[in-house]
């Protein structure tokens, strides 16, 4: 990561957001979006910046599971594991996506490109199984439909990698 | 002659399509030169034939669905948007049994309006609820939610007005309104449904409340899983800001109420709201142990009143035609309407909004049609991952708060889960625990160290290790959770194993349960 870049996000989000009441989450959220996680590097400057600890800080990075101090892929693919979706054969289509992505929840492809991760309930318990790639949500999925939901975000992906 | 056709943009359409129907439609409209003007409206909860289009016509909407991407071009064909002769026509959408059969009340609008057109929901009884409030003085607009019998619908049915009494009478310069849309139980989506299908609703229910105890400010923390409901109420608070429905001088009144979504982070135990509350104070999501109460000492250390959406959402209605209006719904202590969420295993899934006293069997043979599998139903969790599975022969209660608390289940937050005879019941219960041991915010034992050793202990009854031992073991383990857990988190994660367990013993490897062995009830919420 470019830590110009990461200097510059960082900022952003302290100068956005450091004066309202419960100010973490907001900057937490906006640094993440801007640069894929939270790198530990920004953890004692975010400490400074409202006066808390960096423990304070690292222990609301750590409590969350949306927050992420590492990398991840350049997509996020969530698979809901919760009782609607299970009742729907929500355990076959994340073995599934294991096989066809080559990576266990937790993981990310060998090349980079997806994070697959458990989630706990999208609220489209009445369509499951549910899942989400990054913002985007899908339902009623069958293997065949996530194995064209991947194959649709790897093509858009090497656009995005190709573009200038 | 032009058409309007509503193709709807809550998440539940956009995820099997919306969008690319919307777009398929606007290409076949311009390639035959018909005139036609797309309206995305909201759903109108009827999940399984999302995506639903409508056509209006002057015998109103006619629908159609559930279409599917490849079916807009073939809709054309056979004459649409003029014609309905294409099999996925259903007729007049409000005409549907499963619509008509409902007491729609909170969910009136849902699906009629675009969401984010003020004067769409103006036009539909919209403002209606805050013109009255601002003609009361606070005390009074405290007493209407009082007499409407209404209960906080996020679970654990403490009645609304005594909170709201309880911040109205708390001594403090600066009080808050805070909007618990947290909704992470599996099942549920009556929250998502308010938030993203009619969200100026709960802009003008927060609005009420904020006016009634003197709080100026309010917050709607939303879970990050939630990405399009964050989205709507963002540009609904903006919109109702620009028509003076929120902000300094509320439509000329002098009172000022300000509002702010406030994104969670992936955190099921946020939704217990003093955890929410430290949570938006941008701390880990801790429980909180009460006493205080949050409508004494809450956000920040000020009173504030916390309330789930679709509480806050009942409350302009109440204003606006009365409380008697709302209390005549229902039975007993369980007034208006209960938003019930069908999910799961079912052939016909979606928000069901009826007055109390609907039975589950009703809700599950005349609404859902059965399993969407077509395989027998084994099992109903009802409430949430907390709630139990309740067994066939409590189907024919009616779904009311205290008729359930008798047998020791619960309603919370009215989602049905559905599962067919595939279900293995016993890992249903290893579930429950498993999510509580993921879940569980650490501050109390019962839960951290409970949830942990019930999942183990779980693992040895699945692998048929001393099983009359370790369901001993389990009991026990449950008793200490629900007794000694500070929330509902560690101390209702055993309604589910439990009544697992006493229902499904074969499940377990274990012979029919004794009647002392039933589920233990405590309130904790």
């Amino acid at each position: 990561m470019d830590t110009d870049y990461t200097q510059v996000a960082l900022e952003a989000a302290l100068q956005r957001h450091r004066s309202r009441p419960g100010a973490l989450l907001p900057i937490l959220h906006d640094v993440q979006d801007a640069l894929g996680h939270i790198p530990p590097a920004t953890v004692g400057r975010i400490a400074q910046a409202l006066n808390l600890s960096r423990a304070e800080v690292h222990g609301v990075i750590t409590f969350y599971h949306h927050f992420r101090s590492h990398p991840a892929g350049r997509h996020v693919v969530r698979i809901c594991q919760a009782e609607a979706c299970q009742s729907m054969g929500a355990a076959d289509l994340t073995a599934h996506a294991q096989q066809a992505l080559g990576c266990k929840l937790h993981e990310t492809t060998a090349d980079g490109v997806f994070t697959l991760e458990p989630t706990y309930c999208l609220g489209l318990c009445a369509m499951s199984p549910s899942a989400s790639v990054d913002d985007e949500v899908h339902a009623r999925l069958t293997p065949a439909k996530f194995d064209r939901l991947i194959a649709a975000t790897r093509r858009t992906d090497v656009a995005e990698q190709e573009a200038p | 002659m032009s058409f309007t056709v509503y193709v709807p943009r809550d998440s539940a359409a956009l995820a099997v399509g919306a969008d690319t129907i919307a777009g398929e439609i606007a290409f076949e409209a311009q390639r035959r030169s018909l005139d036609v003007n797309i309206v995305r409206n909201g759903s109108r909860g009827l999940m399984w034939l999302e995506p639903l289009v409508e056509v209006a016509t002057p015998q109103g909407r006619i629908g159609f669905g559930p279409v599917g991407c490849d079916d807009v071009a073939a809709l054309f064909e056979r004459g649409f948007p003029a014609k309905c002769e294409h099999p996925l026509a259903l007729g007049l959408v409000e005409e549907l049994p499963y619509l008509k059969k409902q007491q729609r009340l909170t969910y009136a609008r849902i699906g009629r309006t675009d969401p984010l057109s003020t004067s769409d929901y103006a036009a539909h009884e919209g403002w209606a609820g805050l013109r009255r409030a601002l003609t009361l003085e606070p005390t009074a607009i405290v007493q209407q939610v009082v007499d409407s019998g209404l209960r906080g619908r996020g679970g654990a049915a403490f009645p609304t007005g005594i909170k709201w009494q309880t911040a109205l009478k708390a001594v403090g310069a600066q009080k808050y309104i805070v909007c618990n849309a947290d909704e992470g139980d599996s099942g549920s989506f009556a929250d998502r449904l308010v938030m993203e299908s009619d969200p100026f609703m709960l802009i003008e229910g927060m609005t009420i409340a904020g006016i009634a105890v003197g709080a100026t400010q309010g917050y709607i923390y939303v879970r990050s899983e939630y990405p399009h409901s964050i989205r709507a109420l963002e540009a609904a608070i903006d919109a109702a800001r620009a028509a003076n429905y929120l902000g300094p001088d509320i439509l000329g009144s002098g009172k000022t109420f300000e509002l702010e979504v406030r994104k969670g982070a992936g955190s099921y135990v946020c939704g217990e709201e003093t955890a929410l509350l430290d949570s938006l104070e941008g701390k880990r999501g801790i429980v909180r142990a009460k006493p205080p109460l949050p409508a004494i000492t809450g956000l920040f250390g000020k009173p504030t009143v916390i309330n789930n959406v679709v509480t806050l959402a009942a409350v302009p209605l109440i204003l606006a035609r009365g409380p008697a209006s709302y209390r005549d719904f229902g039975q007993g202590r369980s007034r208006g309407t209960l938003a019930v969420q069908l999910a799961g295993n079912i052939r016909h899934g979606g928000l069901v909004e009826l007055a109390f006293g609907v039975t589950l069997r009703q809700l599950l043979e005349e609404f859902g049609g059965g399993t969407a599998s077509g395989r027998p139903i084994r099992a109903v969790q009802v409430g949430g991952p907390l709630g139990t599975y309740v067994p066939p022969q409590h189907w024919d209660t009616p779904l009311d708060y205290e008729a359930y608390a008798a047998l020791g289940h619960v309603v919370g937050h009215g989602s049905i889960v559905v599962h067919d005879d595939t279900a293995d019941l016993a890992r249903l219960a290893r579930y429950a625990m498993e999510f509580c041991a993921i879940e569980s915010c650490g501050k109390c034992t019962p839960c951290r160290i409970g949830a942990v050793r019930g999942t183990e202990v779980m693992d040895k009854i699945i692998a048929n290790q001393d099983r009359p031992k370790q369901i001993k073991l389990l009991r026990d383990l449950c008793d200490t959770m629900v007794n000694g857990s500070l929330c509902a988190m560690g101390g209702m994660t055993p309604f589910p194993v439990l009544s697992a367990l006493n229902y499904y013993p074969e499940d377990f490897g274990a012979g029919a349960h004794h009647a002392d062995h039933g589920n233990q009830q405590k309130t904790h919420v």
